[in-house]
Formats: structure tokens, C-alpha cells, sequence
């Protein structure tokens, strides 16, 4: 060993080799995943990692040596974001998130869901009588792409086929596919928009129902209001129920920016945006859902009340997966 | 030395205090806002180059497929391509950033070749909702920007129209340029989901200066005074300039010094054996009296 002048010298000296072996685990650890190293060599980690941060503690005390503070500095970092980060399975957060996150997060917003299903439901009726007494209204509440001539100049013929026939020639997975995507984004984007004070999302919501509204009051003066009852609730249950919510957690999002109460606004926003997400996740998946029912089993079934049926028993079960007490969730 | 009063070091307005459980602060920094945009950009290159690729692909699944006579099968593994497509867009663009951003790394590879990461501002548990909530947040900073500035090339002469898009672009700006009207950088998403996203640089250990100058110890002794002209602030500068090297940078700085301490020069003397000499004495000064309690900030303090 050479002679060393200086304690900061010796200090290093001596504690080196245990700053290498934590470097060279943490290079492993962030290449691929802790998969890769044993058990001794995990449960090494932690210990190194005290071990490092005492050194930066005694070298911020006694070493003038700029780079070698640095350098204990970001090893700690890195090493406290793995001792301190996430690091459950992929499985173990599945199950967490359906057992519990989820259900629980769309229950806790339920106030937000009411006035999210209030919107709507005001926007429709006032859609329907609108166009009901003036259908006039209906071109400036329905754009023309998404009416395909379902407009009050058709025909009950031209309705009725619109009701009951498989949609043409497009193949139903990539119908649903395509509708999928769409509404998901929509989604999402009335979640993200919710932080400019939720009147975006409100008027999202309220034109989301408008349109509802006015295609009900053109099947209606043609007496299918029922037939289109079916053609939609069968899986706008699920997809309508999935953008209320979506409006619902931009709504608690934008509420707790704009009035923090007695928090600072930050933590406020930043509280909300977590209880709230776990719910845009689900309507995501919900959308799935509602993707493959207008897709495939819309076309295919084609009685009315077992259209009904389906939407009925969809509501019951979203209903009774969100809202029935549940015991908490234990990994198994 | 060059560097005089009392300007603070560079970067000091990005430090931020982050103590762990242990009791010891880790003294993050924040990402700047120019290497949060580069990242992005960045990011937005590798999802457009994926995008591209992927479209490449499909098309060139779609000519294979084309070339197939039969036409059931076809019509089968066409609508099978459209599928993938549209679902391979979705996913790339919500959950790009989402699925690296949860890895153990917590950052993008835009993020990871500027060295940056996301981490919970309140210290803890870089959870899951928090991930997605901040990358949710980009289809109002990102998409909605975008949108009106798609729509202003087809607003056309129509004067409302106009100013209809002008209003949603500056609308629309504010919340793509939120980062630069806070201190901490945070974006809505980070606003939202209560991340930030700090530096993480993986540094080499350096070598000890005073291992690699060892050889040249011995030809030189300081007397007490001149081992204390100077204090902390001045020796970091002058480790600095030892380890860039540059020969113009230490004759300049070696002359300030020998003028500071009323060093001869003798013959056949280095600047750079001068330099390292007196960094190992001025060192080994002043660490001793940081064990005694003594931190001497720079040359102006008298303690």
C-alpha cells in the first residue's frame, strides 16, 4: 500500500471497493431487472447503500475532494431510488389493481360520477326536444360524418336498416378496433382536460348527450326510439358509463386545482391526479369492452330485448363491481 | 484564481433538498427546461422513427398479402393488419412513455440519455397512478396544441375562424409552456400526478488527484502561509483545472498563484507539477482544519 498523506486519502482508500461493488450491482439492477441478481446479492444492496451514504455524509464532513463527493452523490441516488422505488411484480400489481385500486378509486369519486351523469343526462334531453320540435337543430348538433344519413329527412325504411344491418363490409375486429381507439382517446383527453377548471370536460360531456339526445328524437318521430334504445345501450352502457367517469375524474381533478381548501395547491392537485388516474386506466379497459360489444355482438344479435338484456346485465355488473363493499385485498 | 466574490456556483438554483429516511440530503437537481424539451424532442423522434417503421412494415405486409390470390384470406389477414395498426398507434401514443417510465430506470430513453428521471416530489414510492396521470396530462400539452395548429392551415380566409384558432393556440401554449412559469420545472402532468424529474448522472470515480500526483511530490515545500492563501472555494476551482488540463488555463492560473504567495520559480519547474504540488498542500491545509471545525469558504474568509 502506497503511503497516504491525507485522511480523505485513506478514507477513500478504504471504502472504495464497497462504492465499486454497489456501482457494478446497480449497473445490473438497472440494465435489466432485479431478476437477474441472487438473493445475497439483493439483499447486499440495501446494506451498501447505507454504507455509501454514511461515506457521503463523513466526506461532506472531511474531503475537499469536489468529484468524489459528486460521485457519492449520484451513487446514493441512484441507489436510494432502487432501495426506495416500486418494485412489485407485474402480477402482485395486476391483482392489486383490480382487487382494489380500481373499484375503490371509482367509488370514491362517486359525487364527481353524479354530477358527470347529470350533465349528460341534462344534455340529452335537451337534445331530443330540441331537435323533437325543431329539426333544424339537427345538423348543427350532429356532424355529418358521424350522422352517415341518419338525419330527419330519412326514411323509416333507411333507419330501420341502419338498426339491423352488420355495417356494411367492414370486418367487425376492426370495427371494434377502430372504435376502441377512439373512444379511449376521447377518454383521456376529458380527463386531461379537466385541469383547465373542468368546464372543457363539462362541455365535452354536455355534447357527448346532445348528440345522444338528437339521434334518439330523429329514430323517435320515426317510432324506433325503442329499437334504438337497444342498437345503443348494448354496449353504450359500458362506453357511455366509461366517459362519465373519464369526465368525472377530470372533474375532481380541475375542483381540487381550483379550490385546494387547506391544502397547499400543489399537493391538492398532485393528490387528486393520483386518486383520480387509476380510474382512467380502467376506462380504458372499459372502452375495451364496449369495443368488442358494439363491434362483434351488436351485429350479431339482433332481437331488441336481448339487446336490452345485455345492457341490462352489463350495468348490473359494473354497478355491482364498483360499489359493493368488498373485503380489502390481500396478495395471495 | 479567476473566480472572485461571491456569485453562487453554477447551478445552485436547481439544488433541491430531498433528505431520506436515513437522515442524509441528497441534494437533487432539477432538470433544466432545456433538457426536459431536448429529451422530449428526443422521445418524439424514436416514437415517429417507430411509427414509421411500423407503417413500413404493415404496408409491406398489406403488398405481400395483396399478391395472395384467395380472397377470403385476404380480406381476413387485411382487416388483421388494420387491427394491429390502429392498436400499435394507440399504444404508442399513450403508453409510450407510461411503460418505460415504470421500468426501474423511471425514464424514457430520451430521458435516459439526458441522465434525467421521474421521481415522487414528496420523496416516496414512484407509484404507478402517478405515471400514468403525468403522461394523460401530454394530451392537453401535446395533442391539443397540436390540433389548433393543424387547424390554423385549414382555417383558410375565414376571419372567425382565425381568431377562434388563435385563441385555442394561446390557450393551448400556456399549458405546453407551464414548465417555464415555475421554479421546479414541473409540468401539468408533474403538477398533477406529483412527480418532478430530476437529474440522476451516472458518474465514473475519478482518480484522487492526490494518488495521480504522488510522483511529483517531494521537489516542492510551502510554508504555513502560503499552504493557507487560499480556502475551499478556490481549491475546487483549481482541481477543475487540473483535471481538464489545458496548458494555456494552468500557466495563467499557475502564475496567479506564485504572485499570490511569493513563490520563486525555480529552473526547470512546471506549471503543472507547480499546480498539483500546491493542490496537495492546500488540501492537506485545509483538512485539517475542517477537522477541527474549521470550514474556510474562500480566500476572503478570515476563520
Amino acid at each position: 500500500m502506497k503511503d497516504l498523506q491525507l485522511k480523505s486519502q485513506r478514507f477513500r482508500a478504504e471504502r472504495e471497493g464497497d462504492w465499486r461493488r454497489l456501482e457494478g450491482l446497480l449497473a445490473r439492477v438497472e440494465g435489466r431487472s432485479a431478476a437477474g441478481l441472487t438473493d445475497q446479492e439483493l439483499l447486499a444492496i440495501p446494506v451498501l447503500y447505507r454504507a455509501t451514504l454514511s461515506s457521503l455524509s463523513v466526506a461532506r464532513a472531511t474531503s475537499l475532494d469536489h468529484s468524489l463527493i459528486d460521485y457519492l452523490e449520484s451513487l446514493s441516488t441512484r441507489a436510494y431510488f432502487f432501495v426506495y422505488g416500486a418494485r412489485a411484480g407485474i402480477r402482485q400489481r395486476l391483482g392489486r389493481f383490480f382487487g382494489e385500486t380500481w373499484p375503490a378509486s371509482v367509488k370514491a369519486l362517486w359525487r364527481e360520477t353524479l354530477v358527470s351523469f347529470a350533465i349528460t343526462a341534462a344534455a340529452t334531453v335537451v337534445g331530443y326536444f330540441l331537435v323533437i320540435n325543431d329539426p333544424s337543430w339537427y345538423g348543427g348538433l350532429i356532424p355529418g360524418g358521424l350522422a352517415e344519413g341518419r338525419d330527419p329527412t330519412a326514411t323509416t325504411a333507411f333507419l330501420r336498416h341502419t338498426l339491423y344491418d352488420s355495417g356494411g363490409k367492414t370486418p367487425l375486429a376492426a370495427l371494434a378496433a377502430y372504435l376502441f381507439s377512439h373512444n379511449a382517446q376521447i377518454a383521456i383527453f376529458a380527463f386531461a382536460l379537466g385541469f383547465a377548471f373542468c368546464l372543457p370536460t363539462a362541455f365535452l360531456l354536455a355534447q357527448n348527450g346532445l348528440t345522444l339526445g338528437a339521434m334518439f328524437a330523429v329514430f323517435a318521430s320515426h317510432g324506433l326510439g325503442f329499437q334504438l334504445g337497444g342498437w345503443i345501450f348494448i354496449h353504450g352502457v359500458t362506453e357511455l358509463y366509461a366517459i362519465i367517469l373519464g369526465g368525472a375524474a377530470g372533474f375532481r381533478i380541475g375542483w381540487r386545482v381550483a379550490f385546494p381548501g387547506d391544502r397547499s395547491r400543489l399537493d391538492a392537485a398532485a393528490e387528486a391526479g393520483r386518486s383520480a388516474a387509476p380510474v382512467i386506466a380502467g376506462v380504458v379497459l372499459m372502452l375495451v369492452v364496449a369495443g368488442l360489444l358494439e363491434g362483434f355482438a351488436r351485429q350479431l344479435i339482433q332481437q331488441d330485448w336481448a339487446r336490452y338484456a345485455i345492457a341490462g346485465t352489463t350495468l348490473v355488473i359494473w354497478l355491482g363491481y364498483f360499489y359493493l363493499p368488498r373485503r380489502r385485498w390481500r396478495p395471495a | 484564481m479567476t473566480v472572485t466574490g461571491s456569485a453562487p456556483a453554477p447551478g445552485a438554483s436547481q439544488l433541491r433538498e430531498l433528505v431520506t429516511p436515513e437522515g442524509i440530503d441528497l441534494r437533487l437537481r432539477v432538470g433544466t427546461a432545456g433538457e426536459r424539451a431536448a429529451a422530449f424532442m428526443l422521445d418524439a423522434v424514436f416514437i415517429i422513427a417507430t411509427l414509421v417503421v411500423f407503417i413500413l412494415l404493415l404496408g409491406a405486409a398489406v403488398a405481400a398479402l395483396a399478391s395472395l390470390g384467395v380472397e377470403e384470406v385476404r380480406d381476413g389477414l387485411g382487416s388483421a393488419v388494420f387491427i394491429v395498426g390502429l392498436l400499435g398507434f394507440f399504444v404508442l401514443r399513450n403508453f409510450y412513455f407510461v411503460l418505460f417510465e415504470l421500468g426501474t430506470r423511471a425514464a424514457t430513453p430520451g430521458k435516459r440519455i439526458l441522465s434525467l428521471r421521474v421521481a415522487a416530489r414528496d420523496g416516496g414510492r414512484l407509484t404507478s397512478e402517478a405515471v400514468f396521470a403525468r403522461n394523460a396530462m401530454r394530451e392537453i400539452e401535446v395533442f391539443l396544441p397540436l390540433t389548433f395548429l393543424a387547424a390554423s392551415g385549414s382555417a383558410g380566409g375565414d376571419p372567425i375562424a382565425g381568431w377562434v384558432v388563435l385563441l385555442g393556440i394561446l390557450w393551448t401554449g400556456g399549458f405546453a409552456l407551464f414548465p417555464l412559469f415555475n421554479r421546479d420545472r414541473l409540468r401539468v402532468g408533474d403538477f398533477v400526478a406529483g412527480t418532478w424529474v430530476v437529474k440522476s448522472p451516472r458518474q465514473k470515480l475519478t482518480i484522487d488527484l492526490l494518488d495521480a500526483l504522488e510522483s511529483t511530490r517531494g521537489a516542492f515545500t510551502f510554508t504555513p502561509d502560503q499552504a493557507s492563501a487560499y480556502g475551499i472555494k478556490e481549491l475546487h476551482v483549481l482541481e477543475d483545472v487540473l483535471r481538464r488540463k489545458d496548458p494555456k488555463t494552468m500557466a495563467a492560473v499557475a502564475e496567479r498563484i506564485r504572485a499570490k504567495i511569493a513563490w520563486r520559480r525555480e529552473a526547470g519547474e512546471t506549471d503543472a507539477g507547480f499546480l498539483a504540488a500546491y493542490y496537495g498542500a492546500l488540501r492537506g491545509r485545509l483538512e485539517t482544519r475542517l477537522l477541527f471545525g474549521h470550514r474556510r469558504k474562500d480566500k476572503f474568509d478570515k476563520a
